[in-house]
Formats: C-alpha cells, structure tokens, sequence
C-alpha cells in the first residue's frame, strides 16, 4: 500500500497525542499531576497540539476537505467515522480537564473528567486501528495484532512525553510515568516482533487462482497487461518495498522506536533531575521517529488483494 | 447512507462475463470510457492524455492471463469491473455516505457531491474496481450504466451497459441475477458461472462463465515418411546436419 506522508504523520501524531491525553486523564484522575496553570498549558497544549496538527494533515489532503464536516454522519457502519466522532468528542472535556488543572478545579469534577478523556483518548485511537483492522482485502492489517498494535505504539509515544514532561516540571509522578513508558516500549518491541513474524509467514486467503477464477486449470500468470501505464490502482496498492529495505528499516524502527527510548528513559529515571528531562525529551523524539518508520513499513509492507490482478503471486 | 439496504434487493442487477468467448478486443473499456466520460459520471478525467506518463480513469480493464501448462494450458481474456457485490466494504466504510447500494437494483454507485476523496473505499475493495479521479477530487466507479439502461429517449435495445452493447463477441450480459428465471441466471447456472475471490465474502452479483472444456486435440500424425538411406557425399552432408 502506498505509504502517503499524511497519514502516516496523522496517526503516529495522533497515536503520541491521545497516547499523552490518556496519561494525563489518569494521572489527573490519581491526582498525581503537578499543580499550576503552567504543567496543565504545556502539557495539554502539546497533547491536543499534535492531535489536532494529525487531524489537521489527514483532512488536508483529502479531495475535497470542505466537505470533511461530512465524515461525522455515518458512525453506524464506518470506523473511519467513528474515529472522527471519537476524535471530536475528545476535545470538551480534554479542554475542561486542562482548564480545571489550571485554575485548580474540585477534585470531584477533575476524576471524572480524567477517567472520561483517557477512555475517549484510546476509544480514538482503536477506531482509528480498526479503519484498518477491518480491510478484508489487506491481510497484512485485517488481523488481531492490528489494534494492539496502535494501542501499544500510542501508549509507548505517549507515556514517554508524558515522562518527558513530568520530569521537566520535577513532578513525583514522573517515576510512575517513565516505569509504564518502560513497560508499553517492551511491549512495542515484542508486538512488531511477533507482528514482522506473523506477516513473513502468512499470506491472505485470495490467490490468483481465486482472484480470476481459473485456478481449477493450473497455475494462473499475467500474460498481457490491461493498460501500458500504471493506473491509480498500481499506485495506490501496488506499492512495494524491497525485502532488504525493508530488513534495514525494521531493524531502525526497533532501535529507534522501542530501544533507544527505553535507555534514555531508564537513565533519566536513574540520574533524576534536569538530566531526566533532557532524556525524556531525547526519548521522545527518538521514539517518535520510530513510530514514522513503523508506520511507513506498515504500509509498505502490506500487500492488497487487488494486485492479484497484476502479477502479485500471493497477497 | 452507507448502511446497506435493510432486506435484500428485489432486482440484482448486473453483468455475466464470459471468459469462453472473450477475445480480448479491449471494445468493452474503449466503449465504457466512452460513455461515461460523457455521461453521469463525466468527465472520466485523463491526466498528461499526450504525454510521457498518460494516466486516466477507467471503469472497465481488460487483462489477459494463462492458465494451465503445456497442451493443457489456457489463455484467457479476462474483463474487470465493478461486481456491484451484495456486501460491498466499499459502501460500509465510507465516512460520509457517498458511496451506497441501490434498495430497488442493488447498484453500488458514488454520490460525487458528498465524496470527500478518502480513498477508503477504494482500499476496501479486493477487485480494484474503484478509481480515483484525482482532477475531480473523488472517487468515480463502474455505474452498470444507470443513465443508459433507465434512458426511455434510447431505443429499448440499447438500454444494457455501453460494454454489454458494444462487446462484438456476446461475450457480456446484463440483467437480474436476483430472478433466478432470467436469461442470465439461466445463462450462469447452464455454464457453472462463479464468484470471483467468494473466500472474502463479498458476495459479488456479477459472475464470470468458465472457458469451456476444450475438445481433445487430433494427435500428430504418425511419422511414415521411410529413412533417407543416403549414402556418399550427400550422406555425409545429412549426417552432419543431423548431429
């Protein structure tokens, strides 16, 4: 599948941003964040910041984006509209919740408000898993390790922000923040292990054979092309990366997206202080440049069933 | 609404193709691009039409595949468009409704004023039937020619799909597949018609007639001709030539 720069940028943004909603929520929740308009600005700003510049460069390269407003309407069979409702309504009581924390709100409204934008805040992100979860013609996504997947990714972005931050700000709930951005990217690690596994040594159920219903003669080829060019279905579905690019890049997701964060974290959790923020930060960005390569090699590497008609042996 | 229609169409409208007697003269494509660029879905847009890399939408694409080894081997035009299935993905996923399945004929078609340009319809679609006219900014697809076969200022005849009326090989039909007393479903179930890809459960209306078993081939004559026996120079020429 064609790897398009903004969807990429939009769910490994919004993956980090509903991934550091979600901790604050909690954190809030526990009262464990540190008080004062300044943690509330900084943090939700950067959390809803890369929501919103996600959402943003999605709708932008639509066709036609005034009419995105039409994306709300049919959540009953669509989860790519229910990933835009979710996503919407996300956005009231994230803002209440940093409007709360700010101006040092009742702790009776703030638990709800924290335990209702961390459900809505992963509620959006496994929508936005399951646009892709539930494409029967991809085997490479219409598979159980698809929402995991996004859910641990987000989690591991967003928790080590939220480290990031918390230690920035000197907060106590930085160790309880770098320790589950530890275990979330342990988790990655293992999960793009066994997913690279699984897709290696699988393949969807259409052949060609199926796909033209002429397997019962033999083996089924391309003799002649239908057109000289490529089509927008070549293009969109046709594109493939080379095996050892691919080997390459896995091998810079894991380092870059789940190793190397887990380091910096795990130092920073060590030496406390200026230099834990320093490595939060570093962390972060370290895994947010993973979590590019692994969602570009998600779509490069996922084969769709319609190339069948084009000489893909299997898909 | 990308909801499917709550019971069943009455009429299942479509097409069966016939892979027996397809040749492969492209007409079907030539005609559909013709129709519909003009027609409810116009204009059929064509980028860089004179140039280098000429790219263009196209509802219908005729591949050409073998099939079997050696004697046993077959070459088959094969005909791809929309299959207009009765749980088309294409229609659920899409976030706004554009896309939907006729309630009275079970036509999938695309709204182009409420498309947004997704491109998830397109992904959600095993065939590769949809696609995208990027000058138009939507999505466009085969619509079994809704603005010929409902056209009272045609000529009865010529109410069926450009490519049914147009294919000098009848090699394509039109008409209910929900009547199982039609001429098409009698036509699919006397040749074994199929489904292409039915491990996918997309359950597609169109159906495409098998190549026909072929007649055994004559054997190659018995090679009578008697040994040359030549002998001298001329012998040795056709030794040599026979090493």
């Amino acid at each position: 599948m064609n790897p398009a720069p903004s969807v990429i940028v939009f769910t490994v943004g919004s993956g980090a941003g509903y991934g550091l909603l979600a901790a604050l929520g909690v954190l809030a929740a526990l009262g464990r964040l540190p008080p004062g308009a300044g943690f509330a600005l900084a943090s939700f700003g950067l959390a809803l910041g890369l929501v919103t510049a996600g959402l943003a460069s999605s709708a932008l390269h639509l066709g036609h984006p005034e009419r995105a407003w039409r994306a709300f309407s049919q959540w009953r069979t669509s989860w790519l509209s229910r990933e835009a409702v979710m996503a919407a309504a996300t956005y009231p009581p994230a803002l209440l919740l940093a409007a709360l924390l700010a101006l040092g709100g009742p702790r009776g409204a703030v638990v709800p408000l924290g335990a209702l934008t961390a459900l809505l805040a992963a509620g959006t992100v496994a929508c936005t898993a399951m646009i892709y979860r539930s494409l029967k013609p991809i085997h490479a996504w219409a598979n159980r390790l698809t929402v995991p997947g996004y859910l641990i990714i987000g989690a591991a972005t967003g928790l080590t922000l939220a480290f990031a931050l918390l230690a920035a700000f000197r907060a106590a709930s930085a160790w309880g923040a770098g320790a589950a951005a530890l275990a979330a990217l342990a988790a990655g690690f293992l999960h793009k292990r066994a997913y690279w596994r699984f897709l290696d040594t699988t393949s969807g159920p259409a052949t060609p054979g199926s796909a033209t219903g002429l397997g019962a003669l033999g083996r089924v080829r391309p003799l002649d092309p239908p057109h000289t060019g490529r089509n927008f279905v070549m293009r969109e579905m046709g594109f493939a990366v080379a095996r050892r690019h691919a080997e390459a890049l896995r091998r810079v997701a894991l380092a870059a997206g789940f190793i190397l964060p887990a380091w910096a974290v795990a130092v920073g959790l060590g030496l406390g202080g200026a230099a834990a923020a320093g490595l939060g930060a570093a962390a972060s960005v370290s895994a947010l440049a993973g979590a590019l390569v692994e969602r570009w090699l998600f779509f490069a590497e996922a084969r769709h069933a319609a190339m069948l008609y084009y000489g893909a042996a299997s898909a | 609404m990308t909801s499917l229609p709550g019971s069943p169409p009455a009429k299942r409208l479509g097409l069966v193709i016939d892979l027996d007697t397809c040749v492969g003269c492209h007409a079907c494509a030539v005609a559909c691009k013709e129709w519909n660029a003009g027609g409810h879905s116009a204009p059929l847009t064509d980028l860089d039409p004179y140039g280098a890399d000429p790219t263009g939408v196209w509802f219908n694409r005729v591949h050409s595949f073998e099939a079997g080894e050696g004697e046993r081997g077959r070459t088959v035009n094969f005909p791809r468009s929309c299959l207009h299935c009765d749980e088309p993905a294409c229609v659920t996923v899409c976030p706004t409704g554009a896309s939907y399945k006729r309630a009275e004929d079970g036509i999938v078609l695309v709204n182009p004023d409420t498309c947004i340009g997704c491109k998830l319809c397109s992904w959600a679609c095993p065939y590769g039937a949809r696609e995208y006219d990027e000058h138009e900014g939507v999505m466009k697809k085969c619509t079994l020619c809704i603005d010929r076969i409902e056209n009272l200022t045609l000529p009865e005849a010529e109410r069926v799909p450009a490519c049914v009326s147009t294919c000098p090989a009848h090699a394509r039909h039109f008409g209910d597949l929900g009547d199982p007393a039609s001429a098409v479903s009698r036509l699919v179930a006397e040749r074994g018609g199929f489904d292409l890809m039915p491990e996918l459960g997309y359950r597609p209306v169109n159906k495409y007639l098998p190549p026909r078993p072929r007649a055994a081939l004559p054997r190659p004559a018995e090679d009578t001709s008697p040994e040359t026996g030549l002998s001298g120079f001329l012998g040795w020429v056709d030794r040599v030539l026979s090493r």
